[in-house]
């Protein structure tokens, strides 16, 4: 696991919320840093690359690992 | 990064489908959309500072009920007293189990990333509604307010 600047915890949280709280604690991280996500939804495996995509923050990481899913964002 | 627009027309005004105006509305605007939903007829219960929003088994075939009761219980039994709030309730504690949001704590998230929402006068003068029912910060106009910003969006959604 690489070093990161924030870590936000989504468990338990359904859709769309993980993708609300990553992109409002991005907002409040300057360009560069690394915010640590972990979730539970499945469905945010998916929806963090299409975040990623659309606003241009790198997905640096996605993975699972015991039940949870793990990202690595860079903010832009 | 995009300076796209998503228009949304909100029609309904039960507990199910308060949720697809709010979740994408939320989440546009999370992916630097300018968001407008112009909230008209039933839609104008998502707006109430009070809401109330219920979830009715009747008529909706496609609803699953505990027990399989969607399967067996018969039709004219979901119309029974009573039954609309038990379903209601059922379906909130179900959300709440699964970690969805709750329909006010995504208005909330709406009006905090600037969504901006409009609720149509005409059908609130229809309902004798007043705008101090209404959630503060909203817009009240007609069908030419929508086209203003519809006519220049990416997405338009009738919901």
């Amino acid at each position: 696991m690489a070093d990161f600047d924030q870590e936000l915890d989504a468990t338990g949280l359904n859709c769309p919320l993980p993708i609300l709280r990553a992109k409002k604690a991005l907002g409040g991280m300057t360009g560069g840093q690394i915010l640590h996500i972990i979730a539970t939804d499945p469905g945010s495996v998916k929806d963090f690359e299409a975040f990623a995509k659309q606003t241009g923050n790198e997905l640096m990481e996605s993975k699972e690992e015991g039940g949870k899913f793990l990202f690595l964002i860079k903010k832009v | 990064m995009s300076d796209k627009k998503l228009a949304i027309i909100a029609t309904k005004g039960t507990l199910d489908w308060a949720y697809p105006p709010f979740i994408l509305a939320s989440t546009a605007a999370a992916l630097d959309y300018e968001v407008q939903i112009f909230f008209t007829f039933y839609g104008l219960q998502l707006l109430k500072k009070k809401l109330s929003l219920q979830v009715s088994p009747l008529g909706n075939p496609g609803m699953p009920m505990p027990m399989g009761m969607d399967k067996w219980f018969p039709v004219l039994g979901t119309a029974i007293p009573g039954m609309q709030s038990i379903m209601t309730m059922m379906m909130k504690n179900k959300m709440k189990a699964k970690g969805v949001a709750t329909v006010a704590e995504l208005r909330d998230l709406c009006n905090e990333a600037e969504v901006q929402m409009i609720a149509c006068q005409m059908t609130v003068d229809l309902f004798d509604m007043q705008h101090n029912e209404f959630i503060d910060g909203i817009d009240y106009g007609g069908a030419a307010t929508f086209f203003e910003f519809a006519g220049e969006a990416d997405i338009t959604l009738y919901i």
